[in-house]
Order: C-alpha cells, then sequence, then structure tokens
C-alpha cells in the first residue's frame, strides 16, 4: 500500500515539477508549484515526518506560492516577450541536466547500496513534533534564533525594497501633530457688535 | 518495500529538473525563482529521507532551517524584482545592466 502511494505521489511531484518550468502562463506555473509542494508534503508523511510536512504546506503554500501568485498578478509583464529565444539554451540545458543527473545516481549507486529500509522520522519521543521539539528548542536554540533573525531581516529588507513614498498622497505627520499647541490653533477675537470680524 | 534510494532518486530528479528550469526560462525571474524553490524542495526532501532512515533528527531541524531561508529567499528576491519592475517597466534578465557588471 506504501509502495503504490509512494509511486502515486512522487509521479505527481515530478510531473508537476516539469510543468512548472514548462507552462507558458507564469500563473499556472505558480499552481504547478502549489501541487508539487502539496505532493511532496505527501511523500514527508509516508516516512513519519508529519511535522515537516505541514510545515511545507504552510509555508509554501500558505506564504510562499501565495507571493508568487501575488506578484505575478500584480506585475503587468508581457510573457509572450519574455518566452521568445528561450529555446536556443536547450541543449545546453540538456547538457548540465545530464551531467547532474549521473554525478547524482553515481552517488546513490556506490553509497547506498547496502541500506535497510527502517523508517523512523521520531526516535525517542512519541510523535514527529514532540521528537524536534525536545531538540529544537534545547541543543539547536541558538539555531532557532537566528532563523528568527533571518526572517526578521528578511522582512525588514522586503519592506524597506518596496515601500515608495509618493509625494502626492496625503500623510500623517506624527511630529507636526504632537508639536502642535493650543496658540496654534486658535486665537480669540472680540467682535464689536454689529460689524463682524 | 520503499527505500532510501527510492526517495534520493525522486529527490535527484527534482533538483535536476530545477536545474533544467534555469536554463529553459532564463528570462524571466519568476520562473527562475520558482526553480530555485524546486531545488530547494528537492535538498529538504533528501535531508528528511535521510534524518528519518538513519534516526536521527538534525536532518529535519536542519531541513526546518532550509526551509526558513527559502522563505526569506522568496520574499526578498520577489520584493527587488517588483522594485525592479517599477523602475524598467519589465522582468527580462538581460535587461538587468545599469550597474554594468
Amino acid at each position: 500500500m506504501a509502495v503504490i502511494a509512494f509511486y502515486l505521489i512522487a509521479a505527481v511531484v515530478l510531473v508537476s515539477a516539469l510543468s512548472v518550468i514548462m507552462a507558458r502562463n507564469p500563473v499556472h506555473s505558480v499552481l504547478w508549484l502549489i501541487l508539487a509542494f502539496f505532493s511532496s508534503a505527501g511523500l514527508l508523511v509516508l516516512i513519519g515526518a508529519e511535522f515537516l510536512a505541514m510545515l511545507l504546506v504552510v509555508v509554501y503554500v500558505g506564504a510562499v506560492a501565495v507571493l508568487f501568485l501575488f506578484v505575478v498578478m500584480m506585475l503587468d509583464v508581457d510573457f509572450v516577450e519574455l518566452k521568445r529565444g528561450t529555446l536556443r539554451y536547450w541543449p545546453f540545458a540538456v547538457l548540465v541536466g545530464i551531467i547532474f543527473a549521473a554525478e547524482i545516481v553515481l552517488a546513490s549507486v556506490i553509497g547506498t547500496a547496502d541500506m535497510e529500509t527502517n523508517f523512523d522520522a521520531s526516535p525517542g519521543a512519541e510523535t514527529n513534533a514532540e521528537a524536534i521539539g525536545q531538540v529544537m528548542y534545547t541543543q539547536y536554540l541558538l539555531l532557532f534564533q537566528m532563523a528568527g533573525i533571518i526572517l526578521l531581516v528578511a522582512m525588514i529588507g522586503a519592506i524597506v525594497l518596496t515601500l515608495r513614498h509618493r509625494p502626492e498622497t496625503k500623510r500623517q505627520n506624527i511630529a507636526k501633530q504632537t508639536s502642535r499647541r493650543r496658540s496654534d490653533a486658535y486665537e480669540l477675537k472680540d467682535p464689536t457688535p454689529g460689524q463682524g470680524i | 518495500m520503499v527505500g532510501l534510494e527510492h526517495y534520493l532518486t525522486v529527490a535527484a530528479a527534482l533538483f535536476v529538473i530545477g536545474i533544467f528550469g534555469l536554463f529553459l526560462n532564463r528570462k524571466n525571474v519568476i520562473i527562475i525563482l520558482m526553480s530555485i524553490e524546486l531545488m530547494l524542495l528537492a535538498v529538504n526532501i533528501n535531508l528528511v529521507a535521510f534524518s528519518s532512515f538513519l534516526n536521527d533528527l538534525v536532518g529535519q531541524i536542519f531541513t526546518l532551517f532550509v526551509l526558513t531561508v527559502a522563505a526569506a529567499e522568496a520574499a526578498i528576491g520577489l520584493a527587488i524584482l517588483v522594485s525592479f519592475f517599477r523602475n524598467r517597466g519589465t522582468i527580462d534578465v538581460e535587461d538587468v545592466n545599469v550597474m554594468k557588471g
């Protein structure tokens, strides 16, 4: 049963990954990318890494893919023009692909000749998330904090890169607001009756 | 029986597809970024497969950090893309020559 599920999901992963790079419309590419991430989450579930599978769906499908979709739809790009002339490079692409595939196959044939199959993604704990938590918040606490800092820097960087001030829009000037005194706002007049100000 | 080799094969094929995408879509930065995401996904599958197979959690911890960096990279890359598009009106890689590098 697990074997059938594995082959099915693996086929879906590879087909959708191929579709990501082949699709004419970038929106379709992003949708195929979402399918690829979902199916690889399924692959992770099959070997017992449920926590990372969930994280893959939350982070990639929930955040990264939506970000891609947002950017693809926001930018008004002529994708037909971009597509022109890209097939010039395909012999080179095939060559590089064959080299990489050969290297990886060679390494895996040499390296994994005598391995048995006993997957256990959560050693020493009931659930996968518990096992990860026990290690991550003790032994790898510093790395965990650094990951947080990386995310913070990325967030600030993205905001700084895309924020743009338009002079014509009205903005709240807090310094101006707080430095405003009562004497700036109004003055007392003493009009004589029948004359007005 | 599904073994480690099966997972390594899928990850290797995914990685090669990602590299393929880099060459096939040399002009469109969005597809290039997506190809990079595919390659990082392949790396993650490799790490988790080894971690699960060797009963060692470190692989999964590192997958988590790879995931973090991938998310940060996608955010920064797309932000650069948006500001580049604002300035030049295109996302063609061959037009990225303001600094004459």
